[in-house]
């Protein structure tokens, strides 16, 4: 199976001119530079070792997926614009401008074959921190008006409508309808709660039964919780784009509301690219702390069984494998929730050779699912990820993302794989004790 | 003027004057970019940041039991020559006496190998570099990844050791001469240093004890 992806997409919007472009790309970078970015810069000794915990590197043995090359454009700004010695470096032009042919192909370096998933940034001998680096990158790339014209267009998009793309039917009649399809009460609107909920788009599209079990564990923790209509959707494009505006913009979509409702905490649902944007990135990039507590949904959870508000009955004796979704655990922190609800319904669980910290992604993060050009390098990268749940003897599959889920539901049908990916939410939901 | 006399005279001064100031600079220019702050709630305090910090600044140099299995080798090379250079630079006896001569003190304390051993110990390293090299261009992760810094940086050093084992083993000519060349190589090393990828030396501690830190503030993995 050919891994090649098909050649850069312009994004729309944005500067259109070779040199605005560059422009672009080298102020949004510099708008970065702080001594943490320079120290990862600086530091790395060209070893090669974070390649060697990257899936597309492992998956491909194609030397351009290296993860630090992935950011080369950048290091050489840094160095001909913002390092030490920047002026010697330009006066003797000994690092070049970069050129936007060089940013062109570096697109499916950034955006195509990195799930940011944060695994190489534990194997650096120098602890550089390359996903954050792919990160400033891909901000780069959307100030340069070279981010994936899918991805782009649907931050654009989410950003006016609060969803991000067109739909038949308001997320809030589909809300209802999920409600009502499997007999749960979905609060929406309510003028004050003390939580504030949303859900994944991709959830409550393809997967309904997810968010209606994440409403009904709620319920039934008599949570006094709201959905806010104009602010339903979980998942942040701006984030996946490269847009710092647009992911602002988002964020605070899902801040007004719960602001709004006075809500404590703002519980994310099963989805790991909203839980970072809110509870990692968001206040950044509003410029304040946010006036309630951001939590996992799973995290929640754990929290009210450890509170001896939540009890739970015991599962059947299924050997059952967990996939560790990256940005929730190995990067969000939430390491031990998952397994503490597990361990509380008894779930016979199998571990992976990889897991928790250093799980393999799902191959699906960072907006990796939505580029159609990206699938044959993603499904050969989830081939790993595959053979590791297989060789845990397992036949039940658990996950606490959605986006992984729709990682996993695609390779399942591409390899005809024998197991269907489950909402660890909804095994919660069908096991709390009347 | 002999050539060894303006090898560890006037050349040697200039060389750690550029050594200094370059490093210090080219730390400072990076602090100076300042840090940014960070407002989302942490999941550790301070204290239990930093001991993160400190956990990876120390335990990096060990991969986790996941990576290992295909980094073992390359690490294995890798710190196999750091360690053999740093057991010659401090432990090897015409070293210890030209710290003490350069910095003016005497150290009768300082513990030294036998020069054997140290011998033993350099052709080891420079083997263990020689593979280095071969991965660096046979490895194609390795080689599409170097650029200048690291072949030139490796001239040097290649440059630094065979001058010092021809000095000691009496190869290659006049030993004024070569001891020359082998400090004029060590003065190289240092001008070079500020420039280069050499910097890690002194980038390895806050670079992993801010990644350590970051990680711990956030309950992330370490």
């Amino acid at each position: 199976m050919s891994t090649a992806t098909q050649s850069f997409t312009r994004q729309d919007a944005g500067p259109q001119s070779a040199d605005e472009r560059v422009e672009g790309a080298m102020r949004s970078f510099a708008k970065e530079f702080g001594a943490l970015v320079g120290m990862n810069i600086e530091s790395c000794i060209h070893c090669g070792m974070c390649a060697e915990a990257c899936h597309f590197y492992i998956a491909t043995e194609d030397a351009k997926y290296t993860p630090i090359l992935k950011v080369e454009p950048f290091k050489k700004i840094f160095r001909r614009e913002s390092g030490a010695f920047a002026p010697f470096f330009k006066l003797f032009n000994l690092k070049s401008k970069i050129t936007v042919e060089e940013l062109e192909e570096w697109q499916e370096l950034m955006f195509d074959s990195c799930n940011q998933c944060g695994r190489c940034s534990l194997v650096c001998p120098m602890g550089i921190e390359v996903a954050d680096l792919i990160e400033i990158g891909r901000r780069g790339m959307y100030d340069a008006g070279l981010a994936p014209k899918e991805l782009a267009d649907r931050a654009r998009y989410q950003a006016e409508h609060g969803h991000p793309e067109e739909v038949d039917k308001p997320y809030a009649e589909l809300l209802s309808e999920i409600g009502n399809a499997h007999d749960v009460e979905i609060p929406l609107d309510k003028a004050k709660a003390d939580v504030f909920v949303c859900a994944p788009r991709s959830d409550m599209i393809s997967n309904p039964s997810a968010v209606a079990a994440m409403a009904k564990v709620l319920n039934k923790l008599k949570v006094n919780y709201t959905f806010a209509s104009n602010a339903i959707v979980a998942e942040n494009y701006g984030h996946y784009a490269g847009s710092r505006e647009l992911q602002k913009t988002i964020s605070l979509r899902i801040i007004d509301a719960a602001k709004k409702v006075g809500a404590k905490t703002v519980v994310v649902p099963e989805c790991g690219h909203a839980y970072t944007a809110l509870r990692w990135q968001a206040a950044d990039l509003v410029g304040e702390a946010l006036p309630f507590k951001v939590r996992h949904v799973t995290e929640f959870l754990a929290e009210q069984l450890a509170d001896g508000k939540l009890k739970l009955n015991q599962v059947d004796d299924e050997a059952t494998a967990f996939h560790d979704p990256c940005k929730i655990v190995r990067k969000g922190g939430v390491m031990d929730a998952p397994r503490e609800l597990m361990k509380a319904m008894g779930v016979n669980l199998k571990e992976m050779a990889n897991h928790q910290g250093y799980s393999f992604c799902c191959g699906g993060g960072g907006g990796v699912n939505d580029l159609e050009r990206a699938k044959p390098l993603r499904y050969k990268a989830q081939e790993l990820k595959l053979h590791e749940i297989d060789a845990t003897g397992a036949r039940r599959f658990l996950t606490s993302c959605s986006d992984c889920r729709v990682a996993f539901e695609d390779a399942r049908e591409f390899f005809n794989w024998d197991k269907q990916p489950e909402s660890l939410v909804e095994l919660v939901a069908a096991n709390i004790k009347e | 003027m002999s050539i060894l006399e303006f090898s560890r005279g006037p050349m040697l001064h200039f060389a750690l004057i550029v050594f200094v100031f370059g490093v210090l600079w080219r730390l400072t220019a990076t602090f100076l970019l300042g840090f940014r702050q960070h407002r989302s709630e942490p999941r550790a305090s301070k204290g239990q940041a930093a001991a993160g910090g400190f956990s990876v600044l120390g335990m990096r140099s060990w991969p986790h039991k996941e990576f290992i299995g295909r980094t073992a080798f390359g690490e294995a090379v890798g710190y196999g020559y750091h360690i053999g250079l740093f057991t010659i630079v401090l432990l090897g006896a015409p070293h210890v006496l030209f710290w003490q001569n350069l910095f003016g003190f005497s150290a009768p304390w300082w513990p030294t190998l036998p020069g054997g051993l140290i011998t033993f110990i350099s052709i080891l390293t420079v083997m263990l570099m020689l593979i280095a090299t071969i991965r660096r261009v046979g490895h194609p992760v390795l080689r599409r990844i170097s650029n200048f810094d690291d072949y030139f940086t490796l001239v040097i050093l290649y440059a630094l050791m065979l001058t010092g084992l021809m000095a000691v083993l009496g190869l290659g000519g006049r030993y004024e001469y070569i001891l020359a060349a082998h400090i004029i190589s060590f003065n190289a090393l240092l001008i070079w240093f500020p420039f280069s990828k050499l910097m890690h030396a002194f980038y390895i501690f806050p670079s992993r004890f801010f990644n350590g830190y970051m990680h711990a503030k956030k309950g992330a993995a370490k």
